[in-house]
């Protein structure tokens, strides 16, 4: 059976009564797994928190940063400071320099665009082909399609059919994700597949996008993240005394 | 034709009368699909218990999707906030009335 994630769940964290009638929610529509942006200066005890909360309600959580810089350079510093204090990393490319940046990064593991803003959308080509390369992968979330309206929501699926057809093009993942900041906006996994149908994703792309391809972002930076990896391929599977004997 | 059956389940703050939800759905699905998209759905409500939330609507095999996309774009009946799930999918009424009667038990 698969396993359905959302990625981007965005509760206020300061309101734990909020985080758990989201987690709640989500779990009863079908998520095992729920990621949920946090603060870069956010305290271990408050991350325990979240996490019994999820663990209630028998969801795993991830625990993930939303990186809006403004320039490649503060990108890279970014990274440096937090790959290794979060599960998973996006990055909202406003500019064109930032997306080119995040595209070949292997630290960064979604781009994200704005939705609101269709000129800023910057995932031609040349970004699918690098995101490709270093194995990140396209952030598409769902709550934009269901506020906007009439022609802004046009515009929006039409950068979305393009952008589409580029990452299946260079076989870049792509990961459908809620962006829920309320209840109301949360969807059952078919039933975002479903909206993802409207620029033009099949069905089994679009639950792909859903379950296998965010838990496999999730898994491999897991690994990553353990006390036992050293390198791609490489780990400690357990540690010896040395022999002095002999 | 083959028809297929959808399991609705309404989370809205104050109960939804059957008329606002049909509207819903209908006003959706214009605004996704235009007129003649719409027209291939076949659509129509069978029945809605206001009550618990829950009911089952009819559209064609082929256009599932479609009604599936228009009740997931909605979110807000007669302007106040509200969201549709589709439970499940069936081909036969009866095991869609078989799995409502269970699920509204919970």
């Amino acid at each position: 059976m698969r396993k359905f994630v959302d990625l981007h769940l965005r509760p206020s964290i300061n309101d734990l009564g909020q985080v758990e009638k989201m987690v709640k929610r989500s779990s009863d529509l079908g998520y095992r797994l729920v990621g949920v942006p946090l603060p870069h200066n956010i305290k271990g005890e408050r991350v325990h928190q979240l996490k019994t909360i999820c663990e209630r309600v028998e969801v795993d959580l991830v625990t993930r940063i939303d990186l809006v810089p403004k320039t490649s350079g503060e990108l890279l510093r970014n990274l440096q400071r937090f790959r290794r204090r979060f599960e998973i990393i996006s990055v909202t490319c406003n500019s064109k320099s930032v997306a080119r940046q995040a595209a070949k990064d292997r630290r960064v593991d979604l781009m994200a665009f704005s939705m609101g803003f269709p000129c800023k959308r910057f995932f031609d080509n040349a970004e699918a082909e690098l995101a490709s390369r270093a194995e990140g992968a396209l952030e598409i979330d769902m709550a934009s399609l269901l506020f906007l309206n009439s022609f802004p929501r046009i515009r929006l699926l039409s950068s979305l059919r393009r952008e589409v057809s580029i990452a299946e093009k260079f076989e870049v993942p792509i990961v459908i994700t809620s962006g829920a900041t309320e209840v109301n906006l949360l969807r059952r996994p078919h039933d975002c597949a479903a909206l993802a149908t409207l620029f033009d994703l099949s069905m089994s792309v679009a639950l792909r996008g859903l379950s296998e391809n965010p838990s496999g972002i999730v898994e491999r930076n897991r690994k990553k993240l353990s006390s036992g990896y050293v390198a791609p391929g490489l780990f400690v599977v357990r540690d010896v005394k040395p022999c002095l004997g002999v | 034709m083959r028809k297929r059956y959808l399991a609705l389940k309404v989370e809205s703050e104050t109960p939804l009368s059957e008329r606002d939800l049909i509207g819903a759905i209908w006003n959706s699905l214009i605004q996704l699909f235009g007129e003649y998209g719409t027209s291939k759905t076949n659509l129509y409500l069978i029945e809605f218990n206001p009550e618990d939330g829950y009911g089952i609507l009819c559209c064609s095999r082929e256009t599932v999707n479609m009604v599936r996309a228009a009740v997931a774009a909605i979110t807000r009946v007669d302007e106040k906030p509200a969201a549709i799930y589709v439970i499940r999918v069936s081909g036969t009424l009866r095991a869609l009335r078989k799995m409502l009667k269970v699920e509204s038990r919970r």
